[in-house]
This record gives C-alpha cells, sequence and structure tokens, in this order.
C-alpha cells in the first residue's frame, strides 16, 4: 500500500550501509531487533559512563523476566490471531490470591495463584475456541470479570492481611551465584520450552497454521478448538506465574499490581515481530521485545523525568519502534 | 443507512430491515425498560433524584459509548477513549477553575477542539503508522494518560457552578436531568448530522467491507480518519461531563471508561466487525450498565459484582450474537 514510504526508507538503510545489510534484516528480523537493543545499551553506556555493569545487566535480566512471562503467553495467542487482554488481571488475581493463602504453606499458596490463570485461561479459553467469541471481547471480559471478583475478595478478605511467602520473594528478587536473577530459573526453562514446541512440534506448526488460515485448517480436519483451548489455558497459566513473580519483586500485593504489564506485554511481541493478524513471529523475537521495553524503562528512569513525562516518552519510543517494524517487515 | 426506502417496500420489511442493521435500535430501549422496572420494583420509592443521579452517572459512560461507537462502525477500534476523556477532564478542570460562567464556555470549545486532536493524532497514528488499531490506540492511550498526568498530577481544580449546573441541574421540572438533556443534544447535534452525511455513509462502508468501499470510490483512509477525529470529539464531551458531574478533574478518572464504554458499545449492539449498529443502542446500554451497581446497592450486595456482571453481559451478549448469526448461515 505504501510503497513509496517503504522504499524511502530502505533507501536510507541501503545508503547507509550497502544493500546486503537491508535483505538480511528483512530475512533475519531478529538480527536488527539484537542491533536495536545493543544501540540501546551503548546509549546508556554513553550517556552515563559506568552505568553498564554486571549488577546492572543482572538487574535488566531480573525485571525483564516477569515481561518475558506475561509476553510467552500473547506470543501464543497472537500467534493464533488473538490477543489477550486479561493478562494483567490474572497476573494480579494471581498474586493476590497466593499472598492471602500463603497460611496454607508455600506450594498450597502457589496453587491457589497458579488456579486462577488456569480458570481465567480454561473460560477465555471455552469463549474463544467453543463459543467463537471475538478474543479482545472475550478477554475483555474476562479481565473485568477477574477484577470485579477480586476487589469484592479483597474486602472480604480485609482482615487477613495479604502476606509475600519468603520463597517468592526470594523467586522475585534474588540473585544467586553472585548475580545470577532467581526468577531466570522461571523465564530460561519456559523460554527453551516455548521456542523448542513451536519451531520442533506439530502443536508448534498447527498453531502457525491455525494463526495463518484457521478455516483452511479446519478443512484440513484440524481440531481448531483444542489448540486454541490449549493456547488460552497456557497464557492464563504464564499470566498466573509472572504475577507471582511480579509480587515477589515488590513484596506487596495490591489491587493494581500489574496493571502496568498490559502495554509491554503487547508491545513486547509486537515489536518481537509477532504479527496481531497471526501466523508470523516466534518466541524469540518476544524475548528481545521485552528485554528492549525494560532497557528502554531502565534509560528513561536514568533521565529523572517526572512519571508523566516518562510514560509519554515510553509510548510514543513503543509507537516508533513498532511503526518502524512493521514498515522494515511488511 | 439513511438510503431512502422504495415506496414499494412494506413497512414491516423495512422495520426488519433496520432491525438487522442495528439490532440495538429496538432491543436496547426495552432492555432498558426491563432494568429501569426491575429497579423501581426493588426500590419502590425511585425518586426524581434517584433519576438525576442515574443520568449523571451514566452521561460519561454514554459519551465513552458513543466515541467507542463512531469508531467500531468504521471497522476499527480505540483503546485510547479514557485516557482523551481525562485529558478533557482535566483540562477544562484546570482551565476554568477560576473563570466565570461566560468564560468556561468558550473554554469548553477550546477543550472540545483538543479532543478533537487528539482524535486526529490517533487516526493519523493508526493509518500512518499501520500497527493494527488494538496495539496503536493501547500504546497512545498510555500516552494520553501520560499527558493528562503532566497537565494535572492530582485530582484537583474546578468550574463555575453554572458550568456544573449544565451536568447536575434539572431543566423545568425535578424529573428532567439535565445530564439527560446535555445527552440528547450532544448526541444529537453530533451524530444525526453525521449519519445522514455522505461522510457518515461512507464510515458505514468502510466498517462493512473496506475492499468494496474502496472500489465504490470511498477514500479509506480519509474516513478512517474522520472515524477518530469524531471519536476524539464525543471524548472530549465524555471529559467535559466528568468535570461537570464531579465538579474537579482527576488524572486517572477515565481509565475506567475504555473498558466500560467498549462493554456498552457490544452490549448496545453494535458489531465489533464493523458496519453494523446504531447509536440508540450503545447509549441506552450505558444507562443499563449503570444502573446494575445501583441495584446491587438497592438489594445489599457489594456494587462491586457489578463490573463482575458486565463482564458477563459482555461475553454473553456477544455469544448470543454469534449463534444469531451462525443460525443465519445455516438457513
Amino acid at each position: 500500500m505504501s510503497e513509496r514510504s517503504k522504499t524511502v526508507f530502505s533507501r536510507v538503510i541501503v545508503g547507509i550501509t550497502g544493500g546486503g545489510f537491508v535483505s538480511l534484516l528483512r530475512t533475519r528480523t531478529i538480527v536488527a531487533l539484537i542491533l536495536l537493543l545493543l544501540v540501546l545499551v551503548a546509549g546508556i553506556q554513553m550517556a552515563r559512563p559506568g552505568t553498564v555493569n554486571p549488577i546492572w545487566i543482572s538487574n535488566m535480566l531480573l525485571f525483564a523476566a516477569p515481561l518475558g512471562i506475561v509476553a510467552a503467553g500473547q506470543t501464543l495467542v497472537m500467534l493464533t490471531g488473538g490477543i489477550d487482554l486479561s493478562v494483567a488481571s490474572v497476573a494480579t488475581a494471581s498474586a493476590y490470591l497466593m499472598a492471602t493463602h500463603s497460611g496454607l504453606g508455600v506450594a498450597a499458596a502457589i496453587l491457589y495463584g497458579l488456579g486462577v490463570g488456569f480458570v481465567v485461561g480454561l473460560i477465555n479459553g471455552i469463549g474463544v475456541a467453543l463459543l467463537r467469541v471475538q478474543p479482545l471481547v472475550m478477554t475483555l471480559g474476562t479481565g473485568l470479570m477477574t477484577e470485579g471478583m477480586l476487589v469484592v475478595y479483597s474486602q472480604k478478605k480485609m482482615a487477613e492481611a495479604p502476606r509475600v511467602p519468603q520463597f517468592i520473594e526470594d523467586l522475585g528478587a534474588g540473585k544467586f551465584l553472585g548475580g545470577i536473577p532467581n526468577d531466570l530459573i522461571v523465564w530460561v526453562p519456559i523460554a527453551i520450552i516455548l521456542i523448542f514446541v513451536l519451531r520442533r512440534t506439530g502443536y508448534g506448526r498447527l498453531l502457525y497454521a491455525v494463526g495463518d488460515n484457521s478455516k483452511a485448517c479446519t478443512l484440513a480436519g484440524i481440531r481448531v478448538w483444542r489448540i486454541l483451548l490449549v493456547n488460552y489455558v497456557t497464557c492464563g497459566l504464564l499470566a498466573g506465574v509472572a504475577g507471582l513473580i511480579i509480587v515477589g519483586g515488590t513484596d506487596s500485593a495490591e489491587l493494581r499490581l500489574a496493571e502496568v504489564y498490559l502495554l509491554p506485554s503487547v508491545a513486547a511481541v509486537i515489536i518481537g515481530g509477532t504479527s496481531i493478524f497471526g501466523g508470523r513471529g516466534g518466541y524469540s523475537g518476544t524475548i528481545v521485545g521485552a528485554l528492549i521495553l525494560t532497557v528502554l524503562n531502565s534509560i528513561l528512569t536514568l533521565l529523572d523525568v517526572p512519571e508523566s513525562v516518562r510514560q509519554i516518552l515510553y509510548g510514543a519510543i513503543i509507537l516508533l519502534l513498532a511503526a518502524a517494524y512493521t514498515r522494515l517487515t511488511d | 443507512m439513511s438510503v431512502p426506502a422504495a415506496p414499494n417496500v412494506g413497512l414491516a420489511k423495512r422495520l426488519r430491515r433496520s432491525l438487522r442493521r442495528d439490532p440495538g435500535l429496538f432491543s436496547m430501549p426495552a432492555l432498558l425498560i426491563v432494568s429501569l422496572a426491575i429497579t423501581v420494583a426493588i426500590h419502590p420509592q425511585f425518586s426524581d433524584f434517584d433519576l438525576q443521579s442515574l443520568a449523571m452517572g451514566a452521561l460519561p459512560l454514554a459519551f465513552a459509548a458513543a466515541a467507542q461507537t463512531v469508531v467500531v462502525i468504521s471497522g476499527g477500534i480505540d483503546l485510547s477513549i479514557g485516557s482523551a476523556m481525562a485529558v478533557a477532564n482535566v483540562l477544562a478542570a484546570s482551565a476554568m477553575e477560576k473563570a466565570n460562567f461566560a468564560q468556561s464556555l468558550p473554554l469548553a470549545v477550546a477543550v472540545l477542539i483538543a479532543g478533537a486532536i487528539i482524535g486526529a493524532l490517533n487516526g493519523l497514528i493508526v493509518i500512518l503508522s499501520r500497527i493494527p488499531d488494538v496495539v496503536a490506540t493501547l500504546t497512545t492511550g498510555f500516552i494520553w494518560g501520560g499527558v493528562a498526568l503532566v497537565i494535572m498530577e492530582k485530582p484537583g481544580g474546578g468550574a463555575p457552578q453554572e458550568f456544573l449546573n449544565l451536568g447536575t441541574g434539572t431543566l423545568f421540572t425535578t424529573w428532567l436531568p439535565n445530564a439527560l438533556v446535555l445527552l440528547v443534544v450532544a448526541v444529537g447535534t453530533i451524530w444525526i448530522p453525521l449519519r445522514r452525511s455522505k461522510l457518515g455513509l461512507q464510515i458505514y462502508a468502510v466498517g462493512s467491507d473496506r475492499i468494496a468501499a474502496f472500489r465504490s470510490g470511498v477514500n479509506i483512509n480519509r474516513t478512517r480518519f474522520a472515524a477518530y477525529v469524531f471519536s476524539g470529539l464525543f471524548s472530549a464531551v465524555g471529559g467535559l461531563g466528568l468535570t461537570m458531574t464531579t465538579g474537579i478533574g482527576a488524572p486517572l478518572a477515565g481509565v475506567y471508561y475504555t473498558l466500560s464504554g467498549l462493554a456498552a458499545v457490544v452490549v448496545g449492539g453494535v458489531s465489533l466487525a464493523g458496519g453494523r449498529g446504531g447509536m440508540v443502542g450503545p447509549v441506552m446500554a450505558a444507562f443499563v450498565l449503570t444502573l446494575i451497581p445501583t441495584d446491587l446497592i438497592f438489594l445489599n450486595i457489594d456494587p462491586n459484582f457489578g463490573q463482575v456482571i458486565q463482564g458477563t453481559l459482555i461475553v454473553v451478549i456477544v455469544m448470543i450474537g454469534g449463534f444469531v448469526e451462525m443460525e443465519r448461515n445455516r438457513k
């Protein structure tokens, strides 16, 4: 459609770097993303020499992990052409329920937290896969429901103050071996499994196929509803896991705990090169997307501007990145 | 659409056609009457005061729904409406704090223009960046939220009492709240001319089938852009409504209206696929959604269940819509 603007954009790149580079970026978009990440890191280092050190890097990974995990579920859902607007409410509810049940022991508390993710994910899945509600509406509805239920629940539970168990605190904020964040213990296996499943298994291929053309899949005899159902349940569970890590990091279960993760979770997937219309993309891009957004946040914190200005800049940069990316790949 | 019906088309057929095009036009007034009847049944002392607070409560939500409706009919979605309302709200409350009534009216017009500009920026970003509208407006919503915080960090400001009266007073009798009059006048003067104009027809056309509209010579991008401008305008009216009914500006007050407004649109029978639905449904749905927590309070139930019911309603109504569609396709 806008052939002109595309050529202008690519001509600039061709002018700077020579032709081979553009085609490299087009075919291996992850290279572009990693380059962007490195540019951002170099920018920080130049603006504030000495910022980039092992502690900073380990902090970035620590902060990126919950975002990366929420965005993992979001990636799965978006690959099938959907979107999940309930992830933030689910993460908050999971954290809150875990914290109010911490008296039962850590394992039981965690089960309560993940249970929320499972139930909401299952409802989303049933709605989208079996009853064919648009994902946007379905997850919007379940998000509102989860949030409302949580407010009602929190007022009933006023007497028992939510308490974050030590184990969760260690998971969300601690480090081991002199700087490796504990939450990587959760994130890295999730990432490896997800990338493997998407690239190497039949389920992964079906996911892309459904996202690309779900009607064709139905005609080919694939039970599309099963794929979607599993997908939304996984997304809910991952949001629940992320909620536990987030509350471990902040050490206080609040009712608006994970609200700030909704936009970044979608943005990380989009910047990471997964198409919202489905069928194209993958989790490795999302990982880099989550890292880019985390580093960006750190830059904005270093700038020491008021929260309001930070919010504007963050949004504007997300728009620019997403726009540049859409133009580069389309 | 405002295509004049051929004279030989019977009344029944025309009714059936407009029912198909805008299911909310008939079902929503019925649903509103039913929910009002339920309210009166569980709260027999329902008074003019209750009506006034219903109208005031529903006013901002109705405008949020109106703003969303225009964009959804054009086949898009706008997740920044709540933040745009917040910007209009704090703009009005900070500018009008020391103004008198005569000064506040031009200021209100300025706020409306600001709203239209916000809408125009949303439209430009969605069209030029080619980022999917869900993501683009989710992000711009984040940005407008920051803008609202820049204008006013903490809730505050104010407006002259006469201006607040436009949303809180009553006209002629205590049974006719100004908020209701304002809503009907504002939505009527913006929507009816729009819907009857060529642009209105184009908005429906682009929403129902973009390619067909393009082949009929409709400028797709310009039409979508116009829809976002109108959305921004309605959001600004909603922000002014918030100022009137709350009396202050609050940078975070608008957030709630993005999702609830979308809920009202869905409940009001506007198809999220675009091109189908009208304005009566969503606006009335805003009243129904406002009545739910009120009724819960009358019933001594936690009003926070209202949000749960809202979420359930959205899902159930879209499901029913889906089943109707499936049945129709089977025939």
